[in-house]
């Protein structure tokens, strides 16, 4: 197993600061990369916390992407008859929208706070597999370009984001967008994949000395159940888009009805992964909003046990509910029942959340920031969404729902109002961690008013609209359908399309406040240590954290052991008293610190290896010989990342040119 | 650690393959199905030599365990050459199934038989790539970490990939339709 700190001889490190270092000797074919700043220290990086703000930082590139095809769609269905975009357009519209929001933002914006933040929770120096780390960001990247490339060669996917059977075939859908789309996915997979299996491993086995699994932080604790949740749902999408592919490029009929094939079978591979899928988008936000909660009404966690347990309860249930998507298709009385009854089942773990979540409030000295606030916001929006939710859990009021815009705002109070309003709260939340330096709250708190009065003007109408039976995907409504009163189609299509505007005053706003806070002319004060007077393990280390995290693995005694470390409870009067600041619990730990700290070296194969998948799908679409080029590139790659070490070896480095050493060691402490 | 993990997800991939082969096992022609094109003991033959290349994998992880460079080579390369005379054995079924008239699009039951076992050939490839390396890893003596725990991981994968056939060949050449 490839833990990041084996022992090797040390490097004498004498000599203060890092001296510069060049790659001098080749191993294998490539040198090693082993620049420390410039563009090349991000691209060839392994170090989870750069490639955890990369992750975020495309992430967020892709929520603009999925946002302005949003716009579109509200724009084509702002008034009637609407001539914004063609029925073919409006198809690729809502699809893309779909597959990127999914895909392309919350999933990877999940993973980049995982990455981010797990490591320094659990009081690691690094992920387990840092190389495959880097391996999954790139996928996900060139994933991401891929899918999103077929915009220009001839039109992005039509078939819904579930693309059904037999819709999607190539009868129906002759572009080559699900073509796309399905390699895109399958590119995307891997990322998801490798990181579920990198994350639980270093989940299970890295934790610092003392950190028993039920001390640890409550976001970790829910990243794990997510991480599980990927690792057992992402093989069953990749078996689909697989058949998916051969049926579209090679000429199988998996699920050609004309040749006795069941298209079913699409549909239930689909949502086997599909409703887990649901679970692996909000369970990170869940734990965000466990975190952030405590800290600000300065309490501890309400049941820290039965938030882990109902979200591990969520994880299992998770897998037996998926055909409530498909009630609609004529499964047979019992399995709609038995699928019925599991899925009010699911309800229970997560009402058990959020009342976990309301009790920690209670009676809380809550100090409402803006990191606060989109959490109590998120609480109210995911609880209408998931009371929504029930309604579907009801086959027969479901076979009314199915297809019409209740179910598009049912998802979106879900998806938006839980897990993106958790994930900004995170951003305000952490960011001081992060970049050192705070985001402004009186921007902040503008952002979160605009987008909490924006998913409800945008989302809330649809309920309406979609009772009284508007489907969705439909590009246009016209006035003389659009009924009377109160119930006016018309009236409430224009109240959601103005809403979104505002959802995206709001999202520009939070771009302000970001370059405001980084601009060079900034004004912006570093950030305090602790800011928010914080509870987990990643504050007991510099802002924003140092290369290698700790300079001394922190030992864990108590859940909430930066909480434990600051205060302590008076035993005669029974109150909280505090006993020592931040900085000073800090300065004991790096009064400790390690002596000599090996972190992996950079590398090029990881970004070499993922870019050679693209090459492979654009071979499947266009041209089999580059199939056979990507394929070479694949194999040299794996061959060569199986041969070069972890850690570089002494020879890829000059020899130093101060006569001090070589300087292979990142941090010279001491 | 990860490559449990990592067998654990390999399991639904198989399952999603396998699931998807027994809905369509049944729906060919009636002059071009399992009973008809299958050639049960030349696949017996090259089944055995696969399970014989997972003896050779544990003689392999032993060796490395007792440090023994030499034989832990030549052990590795045994089970990649038995590995590939089960993969070469694979393309000449395919062949001949081809030339009976068995293409990858002829029926439903084709092309899920062929995907299923074509996404195990694939995997017994990589197998195949995993141990090159690790001789190649050897004989550079440049081992990241403890080279008999590398031996160990890739001999799990190995056997995975072995117990995943004994399940397909059971219900794929095995079991009459």
């Amino acid at each position: 197993m490839a833990i990041i700190e084996r022992p090797s001889t040390p490097a004498l490190a004498g000599s203060g600061a890092p001296a510069v270092v060049t790659p001098s000797q080749a191993y294998g074919v490539l040198k090693r990369p082993v620049s420390t700043t410039g563009w090349r220290s991000w691209v060839f990086t392994v170090d989870h916390k750069k490639l955890g703000i990369m992750y975020g930082v495309v992430a967020m590139f892709f929520f603009l992407v999925g946002g302005v095809e949003a716009l579109l769609i509200r724009l084509q269905l702002a008034g009637p008859e609407g001539t914004v975009l063609s029925a073919g357009l409006y198809n690729e519209m809502f699809t893309m929208h779909a597959t990127t929001m999914v895909f392309l933002f919350v999933m990877p914006m999940g993973a980049a706070f995982a990455n981010y933040f797990i490591p320094l929770q659990i009081g690691a120096r690094d992920v387990a597999f840092p190389r495959i780390n880097a391996f999954g960001f790139w996928c996900f990247l060139v994933g991401g370009i891929f899918l999103n490339t077929s915009w220009f060669l001839g039109g992005a996917a039509d078939g819904g984001w579930f693309m059904y059977q037999p819709n999607a075939n190539a009868l129906f859908s002759p572009s080559h967008g699900v073509d796309f789309w399905g390699l895109g996915l399958q590119i995307t997979g891997i990322a998801s994949l490798t990181g579920a299996v990198n994350l639980i491993t270093t989940i299970l086995n890295m934790r610092a000395p003392g950190m028993t699994l039920m001390k640890m932080p409550i976001f970790t604790w829910m990243s794990l159940v997510t991480q599980f949740l990927l690792l057992f749902a992402m093989p069953v999408i990749t078996v689909a888009l697989f058949l998916l592919m051969f049926q579209r490029e090679f000429g199988a009929t998996f699920f050609d009805v004309s040749a006795g094939a069941d298209p079913l079978l699409w549909q239930h591979l689909f949502w086997i992964f599909g409703h887990p899928e649901v679970y692996i988008i909000v369970l990170p936000g869940f734990g965000i909003a466990s975190e952030v909660l405590p800290v600000f009404s300065r309490k501890p966690l309400f049941g820290y046990r039965f938030v882990v347990f109902s979200g591990a309860a969520i994880g299992f249930v998770g897998w037996g509910v998926w055909a409530h998507h498909m009630f609609a298709s004529g499964l047979g009385p019992v399995s709609v029942a038995v699928f019925s009854m599991a899925t009010m089942l699911i309800a229970i773990p997560t009402g058990v959340k959020i009342v976990n979540w309301v009790l920690t409030m209670w009676g809380g000295k809550i100090w409402f920031t803006t990191a606060m606030l989109f959490i109590v916001g998120m609480i109210a929006q995911f609880t209408i969404g998931g009371l929504s939710g029930v309604t579907h859990a009801v086959a027969p009021s479901d076979t009314q729902q199915t297809d019409t815009y209740y179910i598009i705002a049912h998802f979106h109070y879900t998806i938006f109002g839980g897990a993106v309003m958790a994930l900004f709260a995170g951003f305000y939340y952490w960011w001081p961690k992060m970049f050192g330096k705070l985001l402004s709250e009186r921007l902040g708190k503008w952002n979160f008013w605009l987008m909490m009065i924006g998913v409800n003007l945008t989302f809330g109408p649809m309920h309406i609209i979609g009772l009284q039976g508007q489907p969705r995907r439909m590009m246009n409504w016209t006035e003389a359908r659009a009924g009377e009163g109160f119930f006016n189609l018309g009236f409430w299509n224009r109240v959601a399309s103005f809403g979104s505007l505002l959802i995206t005053i709001g999202v520009i706003l939070f771009l302000v406040n970001v370059w405001n806070t980084h601009k060079k002319s900034s004004t912006t004060p570093k950030a305090p240590l602790d800011p928010w007077d914080a509870r987990s393990l990643e504050w007991i280390t510099a802002s924003p954290p140092k290369e290698h995290n700790f300079d001394a693995i922190p030992t864990v005694h108590a859940l909430d052991e930066f909480f434990h470390r600051k205060y302590e409870v008076d035993h005669d009067t029974g109150e909280v008293r505090k006993i020592a600041s931040a900085e000073e619990v800090l300065a004991a730990e790096e009064a400790k610190a390690d002596k000599h700290i090996h972190l992996p070296s950079p590398s090029y194969w990881p970004i070499i290896l993922a870019v050679s998948l693209p090459i492979m799908g654009y071979g499947v679409i266009f041209n089999r010989l580059l199939i056979a080029v990507g394929g070479v590139i694949l194999l040299l790659a794996m061959f060569g990342w199986a041969l070069e070490p972890s850690v570089a070896d002494d020879s890829d480095y000059d020899p130093p040119v101060d006569g001090g050493g070589t300087s292979k060691e990142l941090a010279n402490i001491g | 650690m990860a490559m449990w993990m990592f067998l654990g997800s390999e399991c639904l991939l198989f399952g999603g393959l396998i699931s998807t082969y027994m809905l369509y096992r049944g729906r060919h022609p009636a002059d071009l199905g399992p009973d008809q094109v299958f050639d049960i003991p030349f696949t017996s033959v090259s089944s055995f030599v696969l399970l014989m290349s997972s003896l050779t994998m544990v003689l392999a992880v032993s060796s490395a365990a007792q440090k023994d460079d030499r034989r832990t080579n030549l052990w590795l390369t045994v089970t990649a050459l038995l590995g590939a005379t089960f993969v070469g054995g694979q393309v000449y079924e395919f062949t001949s199934f081809y030339r009976e008239g068995l293409g990858f699009t002829s029926s439903l039951f084709s092309s899920s038989f062929f995907t299923l076992t074509g996404f195990h050939g694939v995997h017994v490839t990589v197998g195949i790539i995993m141990l090159m390396a690790l001789v190649g890893i050897n004989k550079r003596g440049r081992i990241p970490g403890d080279k008999a725990e590398v031996v160990e991981l890739v001999g799990l994968y190995w056997h995975f990939v072995d117990v995943v056939w004994i399940i397909i060949f059971t219900l794929v050449y095995l079991i009459p339709s």
